[in-house]
C-alpha cells in the first residue's frame, strides 16, 4: 500500500540473516517456557487427575478408596440430579449479564467519551471496589439487604416490598451480587474500546442521515464489538460458575452448580460426582462461548 | 432519485449575522455572506480564524450563539445535522472502518431508506475513478482513494451544498495538485454548491469561483481570485494571499485621478481607482512580481516610479529570481524577475533600483502605528481553535 521511504529516523538495521538462525530462534520457545511449565503443572496434571476422578466409581469413598472403574455412568447420573442448578447458573449469570450490559455499557461510554478529565478518576472508582476481597465485599451486601436493614425498611414503608418481604435469600439477591461483582470485568474491555473509537466518525454518521440512534446501532455498536464480547466472556464465565454469591445472598434455592460441585468436594466428599460436575460445567461453558463468538464474528478475541 | 436534495428547491446559501463564541473566544464574529447557489465557494484563513467553526455551523455539528444559516428562505441554524441536505468531506475523512467501501459511500442513502443503492454507488464510485474498490476497507486504501471515498459517499446524496473541510490538507504536493484540478472537474460536473475550506491560497485560488479571506473569525475580503490579487482590501489580505510590499507612508489627497503619497521621503502617486484611502496614513503596495529591478535610475521607463536600494539577497527558483532589495531606510523588498531570459540576473551587493508601473500599485489604509510589511503572513494559529 505505502511505499517504505527511508525515514533517518535512526532504527537499528535489522539482525543478517545468520544470526537470526541459532539462539535467536529459540528465544521465543525460552521465552513461553516458565509460563508453560507453570500451566503444564498447576493446570494441566491437575486437569487429568479431575478427569481420572469423575470416573472413578461412584460406589467408593473417602475412607474406603476409590478405584478407576471407567464409570461414564457418572455424567448421566449428576445430570439427572442437577440439572436445576446448571439451568439456574446459566439463568442467573444471563441476567446478571443483561444487567451489567444495561449499566456497564452506558457507564463505559460515558467513561470514555464524555468524562473529559475525570476519566482517571472514574476509572479508579470502577476497580476501587477490586481493592478489598470479593468475600468482604458480597458480605457487605448481605448487611445492605438484610431483613431489619435500612434498604428493606425503606421499601417496605413505600410498599415497594411486602410487610414480610424480603430482599435477602432471593434469587434477587443473587442476581444483584453476580452484577455487582462482576460489572468490572465487563465494563474495562468495554471501556478500552470504545475509548478508542474516533467521534468523528459519530459526526460523520450524523452529517451522513444517522439519527443518534442509527449513528449508535451502524457505527459505535459495532466498533466497540471486541470489547463488548471480551467483556461479556469476562463476565459470563465467572458468574456461571460462581457459587459464594448464592450461598451468603440466597439460599438453597438459589443454589447454582457451583454450590453443588462446592459440597460434592467439601461436604459430600463424593469426589467422583464433583469431578463429573466440574467437567461438564467447563464443557458447558465452551459450549456457550463458542457457540457465541461464531455469531459475534469478532476475530480479535480468539 | 427521491433525495432531500429534491424536497426543496435549491437555493443561495446565506449566512446572516453568524457569531460563535466558545467561553470568552469569539470564534466567528458576526459574519454574513451569500454563497450563490452552484458556486465553488472557498473560504480561506489561517488556523484558528473561525473558517472551521463556520463550516461546522452550516453543517449543523456546531451550534451558532447567534445569527441565521439561511438555504433557500430556510432557516436551518438549528437543525440537526442529519436533518439537513448538506453533506461534508471531513479533513480526516472519517470513513468507517468496520465497512467496505460500498458499504461507505451507500451509508447516506441507507439511513434515509433508500433499499436499492448498487446503481448509485457503482456511478459514484467510478465517477471517482475507484471503480472496483467496493468490497475493499478504508485501511487498504491509500490517502488520495480514502479522500475520493470520502467525496463519493457525500456527493451520492446529492447534498444542495457539499462542505469541503480541508480535504487535500493529508495529501502530498503532487496527488493535491491533481486532487485540485478533479474537484473542479467534479463540481463543474453535478453543479452543487461547494464551500471549500482552506488555509492554501494556492488552492483556493486554482479551485473557487469566489474566494472569502478570514481573519480573526471576520471576512477581510471577499471576491473572485483574481481580484483579491490584483487590488487586496486589507494589509493582512495583501499578505495572505500571495505577498506584497507595503510600505507606510501619508496620502495627500487625490488630484487629477491620481493620491498623492510621501512615505519614507520620497513622493509617490496611485491612480484614484487603486486606492482604498486617500488622505491620512496608508500603506502603499506592490506585488513583488509587479516590480522590475535595473542598474541605475536612468534606465528606469517614463511613468514609472521607482526607489533605490541594495541587493541583499537573490535566490534562484527555477521559473524566476527571487530578490531581497535593501533600501535606505532598512527595509527589504521583494522582487521577483520571470527567468525569461530578457535581462541579466543582478549580482547580491549590488546597487540597484526596483521600478513600478502606478497602475500596479494600490493604496490601503493604515493604522498610524503600522509599519511597512514586506513578509508573507505565515500560517501559524492566531486563535485556541481552528
Amino acid at each position: 500500500m505505502t511505499l517504505l521511504a527511508p525515514t533517518g529516523s535512526g532504527q537499528a538495521p535489522p539482525a543478517p540473516p545468520a544470526a537470526r538462525s541459532g539462539r535467536h530462534r529459540l528465544l521465543p520457545y525460552l521465552l513461553l517456557l516458565p509460563g508453560a511449565a507453570w500451566l503444564l503443572i498447576f493446570f494441566g496434571v491437575p486437569l487429568v487427575q479431575l478427569a481420572a476422578a469423575s470416573l472413578y466409581d461412584p460406589g467408593g469413598s473417602l475412607s474406603t478408596g476409590y478405584a478407576l472403574t471407567w464409570a461414564f455412568g457418572n455424567y448421566p447420573d449428576v445430570v439427572q440430579a442437577y440439572w436445576p442448578q446448571f439451568l439456574r447458573s446459566f439463568g442467573y449469570a444471563g441476567l446478571a449479564l443483561v444487567l451489567a450490559l444495561l449499566l456497564g455499557y452506558p457507564l463505559a461510554y460515558a467513561i470514555a467519551q464524555k468524562a473529559g478529565r475525570w476519566k482517571n478518576l472514574l476509572l479508579v472508582c470502577v476497580v476501587a471496589p477490586m481493592f478489598t476481597s470479593f468475600l468482604v465485599r458480597t458480605l457487605a451486601w448481605k448487611t445492605i439487604l438484610s431483613d431489619n436493614g435500612a434498604l428493606v425498611g425503606l421499601l417496605r414503608d413505600v410498599h415497594l416490598l411486602a410487610p414480610d418481604g424480603r430482599l435477602l435469600a432471593t434469587p434477587f439477591a443473587v442476581v444483584l451480587g453476580l452484577t455487582y461483582n462482576f460489572l468490572p470485568f465487563l465494563v474495562l474491555p468495554l471501556y478500552a474500546s470504545l475509548e478508542r473509537l474516533d467521534y468523528r466518525l459519530l459526526e460523520a454518521a450524523t452529517d451522513l442521515y444517522a439519527s443518534p440512534v442509527q449513528a449508535f446501532r451502524r457505527v459505535t455498536l459495532p466498533l466497540s464489538m471486541p470489547g463488548l464480547v471480551a467483556g461479556t466472556l469476562l463476565f459470563f464465565i465467572p458468574a456461571s460458575g460462581d457459587y459464594i454469591n448464592a450461598e451468603l445472598l440466597g439460599t438453597p434455592n438459589e443454589y447454582m452448580i457451583g454450590n453443588v460441585i462446592d459440597s460434592a468436594f467439601l461436604v459430600r466428599l463424593d469426589y467422583p460426582q464433583g469431578a463429573a460436575l466440574s467437567f461438564l460445567l467447563m464443557a458447558a461453558i465452551l459450549a456457550v462461548v463458542f457457540g457465541y463468538l461464531r455469531r459475534a464474528g469478532t476475530e480479535e478475541v480468539l | 432519485m427521491t433525495g432531500m436534495a429534491s424536497e426543496t428547491p435549491a437555493g443561495d446559501l446565506r449566512l446572516a449575522n453568524l457569531t460563535k463564541r466558545f467561553g470568552i473566544f469569539t470564534a466567528v464574529d458576526d459574519l454574513s455572506l451569500t454563497i450563490p447557489q452552484g458556486s465553488f465557494f472557498a473560504l480561506l484563513g489561517a488556523s484558528g480564524c473561525g473558517k472551521t467553526t463556520t463550516l461546522r455551523m452550516i453543517a449543523g455539528l456546531e451550534e451558532p450563539t447567534s445569527g441565521q444559516v439561511l438555504l433557500g428562505d430556510r432557516d436551518i441554524a438549528r437543525l440537526r445535522p442529519y436533518k439537513r441536505p448538506i453533506n461534508t468531506v471531513f479533513q480526516s475523512y472519517a470513513l468507517f472502518p468496520h465497512l467496505t467501501i460500498f458499504e461507505n459511500v451507500a451509508f447516506g442513502l441507507r439511513r434515509r431508506g433508500i433499499r436499492s443503492v448498487d446503481d448509485e454507488v457503482t456511478r459514484m464510485l467510478s465517477l471517482v475513478q475507484l471503480d472496483g474498490f467496493g468490497p475493499r476497507r478504508p485501511a487498504q486504501l491509500s490517502g488520495g482513494q480514502q479522500q475520493r471515498v470520502a467525496l463519493a459517499r457525500a456527493l451520492i446524496n446529492q447534498p444542495q451544498v457539499l462542505l469541503l473541510d480541508e480535504p487535500l490538507g493529508a495529501l502530498d504536493l503532487k496527488l493535491r495538485r491533481q486532487m485540485q484540478i478533479e474537484l473542479k472537474r467534479i463540481q463543474t460536473e453535478v453543479g452543487i454548491t461547494f464551500v471549500h475550506v482552506t488555509h492554501d491560497q494556492e488552492e483556493a485560488m486554482t479551485m473557487a469561483d469566489t474566494v472569502a479571506v478570514m481573519n480573526a473569525g471576520r471576512i477581510e475580503q471577499l471576491g473572485a481570485p483574481a481580484d483579491i490579487y490584483e487590488f487586496p482590501a486589507t494589509a493582512f489580505v495583501a499578505n495572505f494571499l500571495g505577498q506584497s510590499n507595503l510600505l507606510a507612508g501619508e496620502a495627500a489627497g487625490t488630484s487629477g485621478g491620481e493620491v498623492a503619497v510621501t512615505a519614507h521621503g520620497a513622493r509617490f502617486s496611485v491612480p484614484a481607482g487603486r486606492s482604498r484611502a486617500d488622505r491620512g496614513p496608508v500603506h502603499l503596495g506592490v506585488r513583488p512580481e509587479k516590480l522590475h529591478l535595473v542598474g541605475s535610475a536612468d534606465q528606469v521607463p517614463a511613468g514609472h516610479q521607482h526607489v533605490t536600494g541594495v541587493v541583499s539577497d537573490a535566490s534562484y527558483v527555477g521559473v524566476s529570481t527571487q530578490y531581497l532589495l535593501r533600501t535606505g531606510w532598512g527595509t527589504e523588498l521583494s522582487v521577483f524577475a520571470a527567468n525569461s531570459g530578457t535581462s541579466a540576473r543582478v549580482p547580491v551587493g549590488s546597487e540597484a533600483v526596483a521600478y513600478w508601473d502606478p497602475r500596479h500599485a494600490f493604496l490601503l489604509p493604515r493604522d498610524a502605528a503600522d509599519t511597512d510589511r514586506t513578509a508573507p503572513v505565515l500560517d501559524e494559529p492566531v486563535g485556541a481553535s481552528s
